[in-house]
């Protein structure tokens, strides 16, 4: 309201009523939204354009050495930082159930000296390299919170010694290797087999040991034959040959036998199960001297051959 | 008739693409209200499984995904008069329901109302020679019907094969493979002013949109507010438009007769803003709020203000009975029911086995409207809403929707019309190539 109205005729501004605008679209907007119907167009808008946009600026600006490498180093600085933050340093490495002389080995293959940041070790790798000492059956490797480095380890269990061409080894009960041993006496608990490919077969050299309870003072060793059947040696040269397959039964029925007969105490020089329907026995030469004599027949020398000067006289 | 014959043509063969591509635009273009609804039309029937909506009459393989209707502008007794106008109007509304739908429209099917529409029933009859009736000579007896001369400048808008016999078994649907020595057929055709057309399509290709059909709003609005038992025994829809009144008459699921009367509430409102005295936007208000035709006791007492903004008080504050406003619609509204009543008469419609009237078209939702259409038109009337299609606003299903509804059935199931068979050998006088291939496809 004005101060003063002004109340002559013909001066005063009637309001007119407002000029309402067409609610036409004009032909160029109407053009326009038509186009901006059209799916392809309105795709190209809203994808095509921008994505575009974004690769042509991001491009360009990349296109330089020096930008690429200050974006480059920026990158590995931030990342650098985070990964050398203290949540993440690792301080300590803890090993249980592992020897010293396995410790000592776990310890030198840490990559990195403690403390380090737990981005920089890389268990599973490092687990892979100490899965490759012959001792470690397995190990647990985990990052524990606190910033330890923990190790799990399960050692293999000596089991067995093997004699082979090139030394003895102790294996552990799957036939894996332990360790190597200078002389059979260093480990007089185990023991010992021998042969080509016996290695593969432990659990089965471990079952005859266990069969061969009675005479297990007397057994020496177990030999590998052909790599496909065990010879079973006592002492005094006495050996069992056991069969390819069914060599436990066949063990135990020679154990019965010689429960029965004392049949290892006589002079046999080896017992052949080799086939299990018909053991066959080898006698010493004494034995069968003894029996020559009685027959009358020449008496025979150590080698096996007649003796020339014990003509057939009886 | 040949070049008559390749327009429709060509315009069918648009029209088929659009349906291929899926979305088709419905353009009604009255004289008080122009409508668009944007229908997406799949062939394969995937609609049907996913609602619930069962099988309407086999009206289901549409839907309306955007429709709109505004003002229309330019428009004067169902024709173009003003085209700039006119396109504006077009603009609006297809714009709008672009918006709703969220794709573009490239092809529009559009009715037309004015045009002075003119009626004529065709009969032909060809001897067989094979004794059979084949495809070609389905097309040969419409070819043979004999056409009148539907005076200068006019074009067939419908030319619906309504009826064949063969011999004397007539009131066939489908004659093919009938056997027999003579074939007849009956076809209404509907001429309509070619200028008007010319207009509409030059309004429609101005607002880059191309025509893929084109039909009479009388017949649109019958296909759409009456059913199908009432397309069958015989029904006339008089459809209350706001420039004209359309009157078309069906028997047999076929219109026979279609006519407009240029009367419509256009005219009622202009005799309210004379009688009262009041702006046409006043007198368009009291006519939809407070108009009717019956008047009672209590309309006499109930006034209603009459304002204006002339600034003279005894202008601006007036008071008008509503037995007033109704005084002065009823005798316009007896007017337009005689006219529809002479049309019919004209049509004898009274000889038709069924009487029955359905009103539709916007006019046709003045209160008791019926009870006098019954004193003046005959006692079967009733008000009829547009068949209930798949996807339309609720606000959109009132009776003034009728023609668009129908343009839609329309669009999705067309009836024959006489350019959808081949055209007889004969026919083709300057293409003897192709003329002899007829002649091969046909005898070999």
């Amino acid at each position: 309201m004005p101060v003063v109205i002004d109340h002559r005729p013909g001066k005063q501004v009637t309001p007119q009523p407002r000029q309402r605008r067409d609610p036409a679209p004009s032909r160029l907007q109407y053009r326009l939204e038509r186009m901006w119907l059209t799916p392809l167009y309105r795709r190209f808008v809203r994808v095509g354009a921008p994505a575009f946009v974004l690769a042509m600026v991001g491009g360009l600006w990349l296109a330089d050495e020096d930008r690429r490498a200050l974006l480059r180093d920026g990158v590995n600085s931030v990342v650098t930082q985070v990964q050398s933050r203290e949540e993440f340093q690792v301080h300590t490495m803890a090993i249980e159930g592992a020897s010293p002389v396995v410790e000592t080995a776990l310890r030198a293959m840490l990559p990195v000296d403690l403390p380090a940041s737990s981005f920089d070790i890389d268990l599973a790798a490092l687990r892979l390299q100490v899965m490759q000492l012959d001792a470690v059956e397995t190990i647990d490797l985990r990052i524990k919170p606190g910033g330890i480095l923990s190790a799990e380890v399960v050692e293999r269990e000596p089991a067995i010694l093997w004699r082979h061409s090139r030394g003895i080894e102790i294996l552990d009960r799957s036939g894996h290797r332990v360790a190597s041993v200078t002389s059979r006496e260093v480990r007089p608990e185990l023991p010992l087999i021998s042969g080509e490919g016996a290695d593969l077969v432990t659990e089965e050299a471990l079952a005859l040991f266990d069969a061969a309870g009675p005479i297990l003072p007397r057994v020496r060793g177990l030999v590998r034959r052909g790599e496909r059947r065990w010879d079973l040696v006592l002492d005094f040269g006495q050996r069992i040959m056991l069969p390819e397959k069914g060599a436990v039964v066949a063990l135990e029925a020679a154990i019965a036998l010689h429960r029965a007969e004392d049949m290892l105490g006589r002079d046999i020089t080896s017992v052949d199960l080799r086939d299990p329907s018909r053991p066959v026995l080898r006698l010493g030469v004494d034995a069968r001297n003894t029996i020559r004599q009685a027959r009358g027949l020449p008496l025979l020398g150590p080698d096996g051959q007649v003796l020339p000067g014990t003509d057939n006289k009886g | 008739m040949a070049e008559l014959y390749q327009t429709q043509r060509a315009m069918r063969n648009i029209r088929r693409a659009a349906l291929q591509r899926g979305v088709v635009g419905i353009l009604d273009i009255g004289t008080s209200k122009i409508a668009c609804l944007v229908l997406r039309v799949d062939s394969n029937g995937t609609f049907r499984a996913t609602d619930g909506v069962g099988s309407m009459a086999g009206q289901v393989n549409f839907r309306v995904i955007g429709a709109a209707s505004t003002r229309s502008r330019g428009m004067r007794r169902g024709e173009i008069e003003t085209m700039a106008e006119t396109e504006r109007a077009i603009r609006t509304v297809v714009a709008a329901a672009q918006k709703v739908a969220g794709v573009r429209i490239d092809h529009v099917i559009a009715c037309l109302s004015g045009g002075r529409p003119a009626s004529y029933g065709l009969a032909g009859e060809i001897s067989l020679a094979s004794g059979q009736v084949g495809d070609h000579d389905v097309a040969a007896v419409l070819a043979a019907c004999e056409t009148p001369d539907f005076g200068r400048g006019r074009e067939v808008l419908h030319a619906q094969p309504v009826n064949f016999a063969v011999d004397n078994r007539s009131s066939l649907a489908d004659p093919r493979d009938h056997l027999g020595n003579k074939l007849f057929c009956d076809m209404h055709v509907l001429t309509v002013d070619g200028d008007v057309i010319g207009n509409l399509v030059q309004c429609i290709r101005r607002c880059d949109l191309e025509l893929a059909g084109i039909a009479s709003a009388p017949y649109a609005s019958a296909r759409a507010s009456l059913v199908e038992d009432e397309q069958e025994l015989g029904a006339a829809c008089v459809d209350f438009g706001g420039g004209g009144t359309g009157v078309s008459v069906f028997i047999k699921k076929h219109m026979i007769f279609s006519d407009h009367v240029p009367i419509g509430g256009n005219l009622i409102t202009q005799d309210i803003a004379q009688g009262l005295r009041v702006s046409l936007p006043v007198a368009e208000r009291l006519k939809t709020l407070n108009g009717g035709v019956e008047a009672t006791g209590r309309d006499d007492r109930d006034m209603i203000d009459v304002g204006s903004d002339t600034s003279e008080w005894e202008a601006d504050r007036r008071h008008v009975s509503r037995a007033d406003v109704i005084g002065i619609m009823r005798p316009r509204v007896e007017e337009i029911l005689e006219r529809a009543r002479e049309v019919l008469d004209a049509a004898g419609f009274d000889y038709m086995p069924s009487q029955q009237i359905v009103l539709t078209g916007g006019g046709s939702q003045i209160p008791g409207l019926d009870g006098l259409a019954a004193r003046i038109l005959g006692p079967n009337i009733r008000c009829g809403r547009p068949l209930r299609i798949d996807g339309l606003a609720h606000q959109l299903t009132d009776p003034s929707f009728s023609s668009a509804v129908g343009l839609a059935l329309f669009a999705a199931h067309p009836q024959d019309e006489w350019w959808d068979f081949e055209m007889p050998a004969d026919r083709y006088s300057a293409r003897s190539l192709r003329r002899a291939y007829r002649w091969f496809k046909n005898n070999w």
